[in-house]
């Protein structure tokens, strides 16, 4: 039974990597660049609930919302701000490291702001855990949230981008950058909407892992960060079904690697995993094959 | 057909330059409204910077370009398409993951307008607009004979459809000049000879002035009404079709001399 337990986390944490790295994969997919705040963003995000609800005594809901908008205009002002001046710039190098030295500049941000000490955080979720076969398994109510969350936005995310306008952008820009921009359609904004849906995105995350694990300091999304790239990667970046795959396993092989085989090892097994995968299919699980241009 | 005097496209003084290379040199064109223009050359000539210019992929170093009465010379691209200057690719550029339809699509989404959160939401003018936008591509389609594969990937297209997909799309984009950039590259002298009917019958159907670029010299003798031949990077004559393509230059510059 406790395999059960084990998996139902694994589900869980795989689901909020899953909603992590949808961010990294999307703003990989259309802007063609890593963006290593992301992570970072994932704390802002956390903290911001928490200080509306335990400083300014927000509804939790409302300080939810607040949250989304905040990380929103976060992620589309380091868009604006760092990335896009260095749009068509010689070398993606240039924009990685841009990228990471924002993930240093909000990190320490925090610290300044917040203070090094680490916070306990209040769950958000106000659902009361289940349980099955006689109590052996327990599902709680971060747990059923998190998962719930992770299906519905990925439902959602699909068809805003299989149905809607600017979805349909989102996919041109995405395949071709020069030919879509000739049709008329806005390159820029379509970024800067990607960018903010992933911000969006990753405060939800931020709530739901935080809620979860509740321990929130200025460092609290840069692991998460890393995972969930290392997820996005693993499913084959630049596709969104493989965020979800990627999250989920990851996510499940955790859980699994610290139950059975050692805490301590958990990371490095996560590592190998990705190595021994990216070893066999270098795009990924559903990564596309780079054309090869003759 | 009816032709009115009015130059759509007027190009003056046209120049850019990589590194020490004079790309286009001093390049002037004049199109009037309802004109099958060509522009030809010998490979490297610059034709097709003169299409990147002409569209604002590059900024020239110096000269001007009007579409009708608006300068367009230092617009940016997306812009240039909403003033009405459509084009297509000499290696096609479609969408090939998606579909045939949501090409065509993409090539409204200048005149159609709905906010992002009214297509989250699905609000009532999500429903319609994009009705209306189904509606618009489908009469599109249906005049390239291509509306039973609207569900097809684009990139799953035999060849020839994916040339009139790309014109389709560009077409959607409402342009009151169409740019081809070597439409018939790559196709066989039945698909080339449906491209000529394709190309007039837009030219008639739509009231557009197009010009184009090609190699084709069959197509262009077929269609072209004037001429302009660029030569490294400079006009080395304009002017009616066949007193161009019998001018001794113009030969040389394609055969060398004797």
């Amino acid at each position: 039974m406790s395999f059960i337990n084990y998996v139902i986390n694994g589900l869980s944490l795989g689901s909020i990597y899953a909603i992590i790295a949808l961010g990294y994969t999307m703003v990989y997919g259309i802007a063609r660049m890593l963006n290593f705040a992301h992570g970072d963003v994932i704390m802002v995000g956390a903290f911001t609930v928490f200080f509306g609800v335990s400083m300014q005594g927000l509804n939790p809901i409302a300080a939810v919302f607040v949250s989304i908008a905040i990380c929103i205009t976060l992620g589309v002002t380091i868009e604006f701000i760092a990335y896009r001046p260095l749009r068509g710039a010689a070398s993606s190098l240039v924009v990685l490291i841009t990228a990471i030295g924002v993930s240093y500049f909000l990190q320490n941000l925090a610290l300044l702001i917040f203070g090094a000490n680490t916070k306990s955080f209040t769950s958000m979720v106000p659902i009361n855990p289940v349980r099955l076969a006689g109590g052996e398994i327990v599902i709680s109510g971060e747990t059923i949230m998190t998962i719930l969350s992770c299906i519905i936005i990925m439902i959602s995310l699909t068809a805003f981008i299989k149905k809607t306008k600017p979805g349909q952008a989102m996919l041109a820009v995405s395949e071709d950058k020069g030919a879509a921009q000739l049709m008329g359609i806005n390159v820029n904004g379509t970024i800067s909407l990607t960018f903010a849906i992933g911000s969006g995105l990753a405060a939800i995350a931020g709530i739901l892992l935080c809620s979860a694990y509740p321990s929130l300091s200025p460092y609290t999304g840069s692991m998460p960060g890393i995972k969930a790239f290392i997820a996005a990667v693993f499913g084959g970046i630049g596709s969104i079904p493989g965020a979800l795959i990627g999250g989920i396993l990851l996510g499940v092989i955790e859980i699994l690697g610290r139950a059975y085989i050692s805490s301590q090892l958990a990371d490095v097994i996560v590592f190998m995993v990705l190595i021994i995968v990216l070893l066999v299919k270098p795009t990924g699980l559903l990564g596309r094959k780079l054309q090869e241009k003759v | 057909m009816t032709q009115d005097m009015t130059p759509l496209l007027n190009v003056t003084n046209l120049s850019i330059s990589f590194g020490g290379l004079r790309a286009v040199d001093d390049f002037d064109i004049t199109v009037k409204k309802g004109q099958l223009y060509g522009l030809i050359g010998p490979n490297g000539a610059g034709k097709t910077t003169v299409f990147n210019l002409l569209t604002g992929v590059y900024r020239p170093d110096v000269g001007k370009i009007f579409l009708e009465d608006e300068n367009i010379t230092n617009m940016k691209t997306m812009d240039i398409n909403k003033a009405g200057v459509g084009r297509t690719f000499q290696n096609i550029r479609l969408f090939k993951k998606l579909t045939v339809l949501d090409n065509v699509k993409v090539g409204l989404h200048n005149r159609f307008h709905y906010s992002t959160l009214e297509g989250i939401f699905r609000l009532p003018r999500y429903r319609s607009i994009e009705k209306i936008m189904n509606e618009e591509a489908y009469k599109l389609l249906k005049v390239f004979d291509l509306e039973n594969e609207a569900d097809y990937l684009a990139g799953n297209l035999p060849y020839g459809k994916q040339r009139k997909l790309e014109i389709a799309r560009t077409l959607a984009t409402n342009p009151k000049l169409l740019l081809l950039d070597e439409p018939a590259a790559g196709m066989n002298p039945n698909e080339t000879k449906d491209l000529m009917k394709t190309i007039r019958f837009v030219r008639d159907e739509f009231d557009m002035t197009i010009l184009l670029i090609e190699h084709d010299m069959k197509l262009v003798a077929g269609i072209c009404e004037e001429l302009t031949v660029l030569n490294f990077g400079k006009v080395l004559m304009s002017g009616e079709t066949n007193a161009v393509l019998n001018d001794s230059r113009v030969i040389t510059a394609y055969l060398g001399e004797d």
